[in-house]
């Protein structure tokens, strides 16, 4: 086992590095614009862009250039934005994880009940009223745009319903720190995390449920009914627990791509200070340099959460113990 | 004495059964929810391409020019599209609401006057327009890059797959946001082709490539399934030539996956390129999409929610329409259901 | 219940399926009783409804579009239409049965010992650890070595022979009166078969159950059955003892039987013998007695279905006259020995 994990760890070091390089390529070597131009911001001035093109070496050979740019990214950690003239690219990055990953954490406990739920019940009762409308349910769910279900959501728990006893609770839009103000913390992320999880419970009541009645067919289900041990652990323990496999798979890579920025268009809707949200401000002002590194830290999230589920598919799943 | 009649054992009897695209056929057309999908889809599609007629001849206006100053007649009495607010502090000018009546300013005005409705269906059109191209270019080239991935194999597929891996391992939507800010500032060229900066090519361009691993990787394992299977090795055996082989015998296999996914794809599509616009990095002004139309209607949120609400509401009944179709498609695929459904 | 009281009585079991083509009879019309410690065999092709029967007599034909009808009484208690709860409590304690399939027939992620302990804790107030014991106890007696590893072990762990004694294993761990086993050997090799089987045969002395064992190899009949049903087109043709069956079949299907078992010695047939003809469809059985249109012996009579008829426990489904069969089996026999 320890060596099919060195081999996935060397894996993943690989990937990180392909992807830095492909960052790399789409802000630096793409043809057309200078990337001086790029990186400097709108509106740089003359000793500005020479300034840049020194500090980054932009005469000098791409490899040089990588080496550079990777070099102000990791090692001295002193990249800077342009456009909010010295402050430090990574140290806001790192500031904005927590918001991040309270956001995706609350939504992720939320969305993993609701798809197990929804998929244990609807395939239990395949066929049924209740399974034809909770797949209904999942399908509008997976079909709403999050960006236009948070304005909605915004629409009724800020100004429409804000004064009725529905709503008053809900504070203004954005992040109240955990460690300043629990209650506050929890009221600010209610309606992000519901919003948030709405597309992903129906996505994973779908998986599950499909996944639950496949496995149902099979051959070891027959021999566990035989064994005379009631239909709801045929169903959870056995059922269950074999489909477990595919949604916890798909669960590390959906989580990891959400606290990577892809939660973005829900940070920026209920303005939350996370990942995504910096990634998003940089893009309205073209901040070259807060992007890459958005980009960049995003991408080792995701490539580092393929990590992990590859371990824990392991831990899970006794077939891929002995498989090299 | 017992009669022994000496019989011949009774002959099956022989009936042609349904090939599998007239059963899949029949079973689509007995799935109502999948019909209704479609109707719903061929309506949508209908509308948003008459946007100009509907433009001309019900509205009056023209969607893409500022309209401040208009004004319009409401049972007899003339308002002027944009009125000062009453909401809130009172600063500012609120547009009207939805009519609700044939004519201009059905849905209402957004904060440029201009008539709701009518940009709806203008952005219907690139919404749908790119969603569809975006299809077409991702499903060709992941169609292409999987085949030449299973079908060779080798050398070849591992250098195609490692690129695919690297390309998917970005999240799909940094990567299109990296290459959309990076292109919509400036045009591309590949090749003769040169691509303007504020072209509809552009997001259709990198919806595109954005999806082909998602699909690449199933058609390449689909076809690396079938490359083992014996009715190959059979013809490999046969002595077909490997034109022959790829054509007749893999790609008749990979077409029926091929056609799972373009509702798919389609309503994903979709998705991806509201989003995009919403966040302007997708469809430029002066052309609107239902993504841009949800951003107009940002600010006018909580005064004039209808401008925002509309196009949301467009995209929920378009993409849910494009999944059932979508399950509508796979289920009548699939030869283990059964025509009754369930 | 006395001593001498049937284990398992059916009667007029007929399992029938809604579908397209009409209503699909897979068994009709089944009628036989075990014995306790009794081991009967049951021979037949695939569509003869030999599954099905076993399935019937396990309430684990979950089709909704099955109709069940007829009596399946165990130890007195009728088993058809009997809720989910009671019909819980009898399976894996009183009737326990194995598949055909070892490689598929146990859930990948939980070990051996954990999937017999379950069993065992659904049927009797155990600990675990107590369950764990007797799910090494079990593995032993069913011949696996080193049982203590075997039981922390997964399934994908062990080899198809193995696999089917660990489930022959958890299928007696609560003392079955009943095994019941659908083709237990027909996946697994000659030689591994062959000492499943003679397992099997030692279930009786060992563990006191009775067993009815599926199968179309009439191989394995004969090395551990009592008792023989040959099944067709969803009916018993022929029942009786093995002796009695295997001495003096008295019907023409069991005559094909017989008959297209090549010769172990003697001449090498240029072809090997076979029934002519194929198993009839279920939802197109010809009228009369299923086996007809394959029979050289068919006459008029054989338009009505021919009930089972005979003496000293020894019965077949058959229109011939009891005194012309020898001659006919004789003139059968000489035809299949020597093709043309």
């Amino acid at each position: 086992m320890l060596a099919a994990l060195s081999f996935r760890l060397g894996q993943m070091v690989l990937v990180m590095f392909g992807i830095s390089v492909v960052a790399f390529l789409i802000f630096f070597a793409t043809p057309g614009a200078d990337p001086s131009a790029r990186i400097a911001g709108r509106n740089a001035s003359q000793e500005t862009l020479i300034q840049v093109r020194h500090d980054f070496g932009l005469d000098r050979p791409l490899p040089v250039q990588y080496g550079l740019m990777m070099n102000r990214l990791f090692v001295s950690r002193d990249l800077t934005s342009f456009v909010n003239r010295g402050q430090r690219v990574i140290p806001a990055v790192m500031g904005a994880i927590p918001v991040t990953l309270s956001l995706v954490g609350g939504a992720a406990v939320l969305w993993v009940l609701g798809g197990l739920i929804v998929g244990v019940i609807a395939g239990a009762t395949r066929g049924t009223f209740i399974d034809r409308a909770l797949m209904i349910l999942s399908l509008i769910g997976v079909s709403i745009p999050v960006f236009w279900l948070g304005e909605v959501a915004n629409l009724l728990t800020q100004s429409r319903w804000h004064d009725t006893w529905l709503f008053s609770w809900v504070p203004p839009l954005g992040y109240i720190p955990l460690t300043k103000d629990p209650w506050g913390w929890f009221r600010a992320l209610v309606i992000p995390w519901f919003t948030l999880a709405t597309l992903y419970v129906g996505l994973y009541g779908r998986v599950l449920r499909a996944s639950l009645i496949e496995m149902m067919q099979e051959d070891f289900i027959r021999t566990a009914r035989a064994k005379g041990i009631g239909e709801r652990r045929v169903l959870l323990h056995h059922g269950l627990r074999t489909s477990l496999v595919a949604f916890v798979t798909m669960f590390g890579l959906d989580f990891g791509a959400l606290v990577g920025g892809g939660a973005l268009l829900t940070e920026v809707v209920f303005g939350l200070q996370g990942v995504g949200k910096l990634t998003y401000d940089a893009l309205q002002t073209l901040d070259l340099p807060m992007i890459l590194a958005t980009v960049i830290y995003a991408s080792f999230f995701v490539v580092m959460a393929n990590f992990v589920v590859d371990t824990v598919f392991v831990f899970i799943d006794p077939r891929a113990r002995d498989v090299r | 004495m017992v009669n022994v009649i000496a019989d011949q054992p009774a002959a099956p009897v022989r009936q042609a059964a349904d090939g599998p695209w007239r059963t899949a056929w029949r079973k689509l057309r007995a799935d109502r929810s999948a019909i209704s999908a479609f109707g719903v889809l061929v309506v949508i599609v209908i509308a948003s391409l008459a946007a100009p007629l509907y433009a001309h001849y019900v509205s009056h206006t023209d969607p893409f020019v500022t309209n401040l100053n208009g004004e319009i007649v409401i049972d007899g009495v003339i308002q002027p599209v944009l009125q000062p607010s009453t909401e809130g502090l009172g600063l500012g000018m609120t547009p009207i609401g939805p009519t609700w009546r044939i004519g201009p300013y059905l849905l209402g005005a957004d904060n440029q006057g201009r008539d709701v409705a009518a940009r709806l269906l203008y952005g219907g059109r690139d919404s749908l327009l790119i969603s569809g191209a975006a299809a077409v270019l991702c499903l060709t080239l992941a169609t292409f890059l999987g085949v030449v991935s299973g079908f060779f194999g080798g050398i070849v597929d591992i250098s195609l797959s490692r690129i695919l891996d690297v390309l998917w391992a970005f999240p799909i939507f940094l990567l299109a946001i990296s290459l959309s800010i990076v292109l919509i500032a400036q045009s591309i060229q590949i090749g003769p082709f040169e691509i303007r900066s504020g072209s509809l090519w552009l997001p259709v361009f990198i919806i595109g490539i954005v999806y082909v691993p998602y699909v690449a990787r199933p058609i390449r394992g689909h076809v690396l399934t079938l490359m083992q299977a014996e009715f190959v090795t059979a013809a490999i055996g046969l002595g077909a030539s490997p034109w022959r082989i790829l054509l007749r015998d893999i790609m008749p296999n990979v077409v029926t996956r091929i056609i799972v996914f373009v509702p798919l794809i389609l309503a994903l599509n979709m998705m991806t390129e509201s989003s995009l616009s919403f966040l302007s990095i997708g469809v430029q002004p002066p052309d609107a999409s239902w993504g841009t139309i949800i951003q107009d209607g940002q600010g006018l949120l909580y005064s004039r929610p209808i401008v925002a609400l509309a196009p949301g509401l467009a995209i929920v009944i378009t993409v849910l329409a494009l999944n059932i179709l979508g399950d509508g498609v796979r289920d009548a695929l699939d030869p283990k259901s059964s025509p009754r459904g369930i | 219940m006395s001593v001498d009281a049937p284990l398992l009585v059916v009667e007029g079991l007929t399992v029938s399926f809604r579908s397209d083509a009409g209503l699909v009879r897979a068994v009709a019309g089944v009628s036989f009783a075990v014995e306790q410690r009794e081991i009967i065999g049951v021979v037949g092709e695939s569509g003869s409804g030999k599954s099905q029967t076993l399935l019937a007599i396990m309430g684990l034909i979950d089709s909704p579009n099955a109709v069940l009808s007829g009596s399946i009484r165990f130890m007195g208690q009728e088993l058809i239409g009997l809720n989910r709860r009671a019909l819980d409590a009898i399976r894996g304690r009183q009737i326990a049965m194995i598949f055909q399939d070892p490689m598929s027939a146990l859930t990948p992620v939980h070990t051996i010992g954990n999937q017999i302990g379950e069993q065992v804790r659904a049927h009797e107030k155990v600990s675990a650890r107590a369950a764990r014991a007797r799910a090494v106890q079990l593995l032993d007696a069913v011949g696996i070595a080193n049982p203590d590893r075997v039981v922390d072990g997964y399934p994908h762990q062990l080899s198809g022979g193995m696999r089917q004694r660990a489930v022959i294993a958890m299928a007696l761990s609560c003392n079955p009166a009943l095994l019941v086993a659908d083709e237990p050997t027909t996946a697994l090799d000659v030689t591994v078969q062959a000492q499943i089987l003679e397992l099997i045969g030692r279930l009786r002395d060992q563990f006191g159950s009775a067993v009815i064992l599926v199968t179309h190899d009439l191989g394995v009949v004969a090395q551990v059955a009592d008792r023989v049903m040959v099944m067709y087109g969803g009916r018993f043709v022929e029942e009786g003892s093995k002796g009695s069956v295997f001495r003096t079949p008295l019907h023409p299907y069991t005559w094909g039987l017989f008959g297209s078992i090549p010769p172990m010695d003697g001449e090498r047939p240029a072809r090997l013998a076979a029934i002519p003809g194929a198993p009839p469809s279920l939802s197109n059985l010809p009228k009369g007695c299923a086996f007809g249109p394959r029979c050289s012996f068919r006459h008029d009579a054989c338009l009505v279905q021919p009930p089972l008829v005979g003496g000293n426990g020894h019965r077949a489904a058959c229109a011939l006259p009891e005194t012309s069969r020898k001659r006919f089996h004789t003139r059968e026999v000489a035809s299949i020995e020597t093709p043309v």
